[in-house]
């Protein structure tokens, strides 16, 4: 088992206060963010759902300092975004898997441990073939990306993303582009994977189905510019169960989420 | 493997590899038919020339028969070779010099902004100017040895492998460079792990383009002042009108230029071995 430990770690992950973001889209502002506030408590599981392009991706990259918020302020762990993206507090996984095409999918799984010597500086992290045995992938370690199906190579996007052993996942959209069957299945190993490494995950997701199967709470978010409608508890016990999607809870959640997009 | 992305030019294919071809019933044509079909195109078109001189009775000094050609390979062969030997030297070292100018100004380009804005114009009006007229200038600078061909090969070659170099450095994934900022790396880590590799099968397609150019880049510049080299060969063969000569130092030349080619190709197959690999279904 891989888990995060020796860091005293805040009983909120991330914190977001009155976070609004304002492109300049050719000399006009376009508002994508407004007063965003929430609270991500450690080890939680909280999906941001929301229409295409209304800026949940937007907020997720603000949370991992790859954009700055125009206004309001971000605490991830008790630090700056940036401060938690230099200890790689983060780990990120896409929407596409970006693996680096010329290396073997093991060496694109040890990238994070040689940008910076981080694997030096911190040699007992998890081994990215143990890693990748815990995505399913063990007998890859060799092959490139290329030769992976699309569900492979996001499994080891995600071994990837553990392998600096960051307290936070943030994932954008990872199983978008995925066949709903592949999409069913990693769903189940990332839930495996959550439940065996203990990090809070915040999930960018369109899909009100896989939304409430993933998580602890579920964000509902406005067209853009993106405000929060709505947060909803998920009220099923892990581990979650395949056959969950078809009891009430499931059900009454789904129907929640869906009036709170409409309205 | 047989199957790779870009096969060296007129390689030819195995005896197990041609069986193999052959089966595959659908799909691409099998590498063994399409090599019959270039070597079999080549021949008529030789054994057309040949027929035309002889029906025709073209005089020789005019245009030679292929069997002509064939004769003055063999009897010119020592001048040939040692008129090869320049042009060879000139080509290999004004492709070194022109390429490693163009990938060190390109790395420059996707570094420093101001360095692009100002020398890419001048890239461009230097490439605009035509390279006959380049030439007396550059042996008029540079004397009457190597150094002004190796110039001129080495310009030649310089602006398509800065254009492609330039792009394929530029040609990285957004996501790929936000996944290098959530790993805090550092301008040179950005480099070496994401556009290096990434700009390579950019540099290869300006490399295989630059070789055959460097070639032509020497020939002509022995025109315009020398007593050795392919180009010096031509010019003299012309003037004596020992026209069978000047079609074997053709034939010289193009079978150079494509070694050169086949060269960098083979070179591209094992340097970016990565493109050449397969997709699994789901």
């Amino acid at each position: 088992m891989i888990v995060s430990e020796g860091h005293s770690e805040p009983a909120v992950s991330i914190a977001l206060r009155g976070v609004s973001m304002t492109f300049d889209r050719g000399g006009e502002p376009l508002e994508v963010l407004r007063h965003v506030t929430l609270e991500i408590r450690r080890g939680e599981f909280v999906s941001l759902l929301g229409p295409s392009g209304c800026g949940k991706s937007t907020l997720l990259r603000a949370v991992a300092d790859i954009l700055s918020p125009t206004e309001g302020t971000i605490e991830v762990l008790g630090r700056s975004p940036g401060g938690a993206r230099r200890d790689r507090a983060l780990g990120m996984v896409f929407q596409q898997p970006v693996l680096l095409p010329w290396l073997s999918v093991e060496d694109n799984v040890a990238l994070p441990l040689r940008i910076g010597g981080w694997g030096k500086r911190h040699p007992s992290g998890p081994a990215p073939a143990a890693l990748l045995a815990l995505v399913g992938l063990q007998g890859f370690e060799r092959v490139r990306p290329a030769q992976l199906s699309g569900g492979m190579q996001q499994r080891a996007a995600i071994a990837r993303a553990l392998v600096s052993d960051p307290p936070i996942l943030l994932m954008d959209e990872p199983f978008g582009a995925l066949d709903a069957i592949t999409r069913d299945r990693l769903n189940e190993e990332l839930l495996r994977i959550w439940t065996e490494t203990r990090r809070t995950i915040l999930f960018v997701t369109h899909s009100i189905p896989e939304a409430v199967y993933l998580s602890s709470r579920v964000v509902v978010l406005s067209p853009r510019p993106a405000e929060i409608r709505r947060v909803v508890e998920v009220g099923m016990g892990y581990p979650r169960h395949p056959r969950m999607r078809d009891t009430g809870e499931f059900t009454r959640v789904t129907a929640a989420l869906r009036e709170a997009l409409e309205h | 493997m047989a199957s790779a992305d870009r096969p060296p030019l007129g390689a030819h294919v195995a005896g197990p590899a041609a069986t193999r071809g052959r089966r595959t019933a659908r799909g691409a044509e099998s590498p063994w038919r399409r090599h019959a079909i270039a070597v079999a195109t080549m021949a008529a078109v030789i054994a057309g020339w040949q027929a035309i001189i002889v029906v025709f009775h073209v005089p020789t000094y005019i245009a030679p028969s292929p069997v002509q050609v064939a004769q003055a390979l063999r009897t010119e062969a020592r001048t040939l070779l040692v008129n090869t030997w320049p042009t060879l030297v000139e080509t290999i070292a004004g492709f070194v010099l022109g390429n490693l100018v163009a990938v060190a100004a390109a790395v420059g380009f996707v570094h420093n902004r101001t360095f692009r804005h100002s020398v890419y114009p001048l890239a461009v009006t230097v490439r605009t100017l035509p390279i006959v007229a380049i030439s007396p200038i550059l042996v008029l600078l540079l004397g009457n040895g190597y150094a002004p061909k190796i110039a001129i090969a080495a310009l030649i070659t310089f602006f398509p492998t800065l254009v492609n170099m330039a792009d394929g450095l530029d040609a990285v994934d957004a996501q790929a460079l936000e996944l290098m900022r959530v790993l805090s790396a550092s301008r040179w880590e950005v480099f070496r792990y994401l556009r290096w590799p990434t700009s390579l099968p950019y540099l290869f397609s300006a490399l295989r383009i630059a070789s055959t150019a460097a070639l032509l880049g020497a020939i002509v510049g022995e025109w315009i002042g020398s007593n050795a080299g392919l180009g010096y060969l031509i010019v003299a063969a012309t003037y004596d009108y020992r026209t069978p000569l000047l079609y074997a130092t053709m034939t010289v030349a193009s079978v150079l230029a494509l070694l050169l080619f086949n060269l960098v190709s083979i070179i591209e197959h094992y340097a970016v071995s990565w493109r050449a690999t397969h997709v699994r279904p789901d």
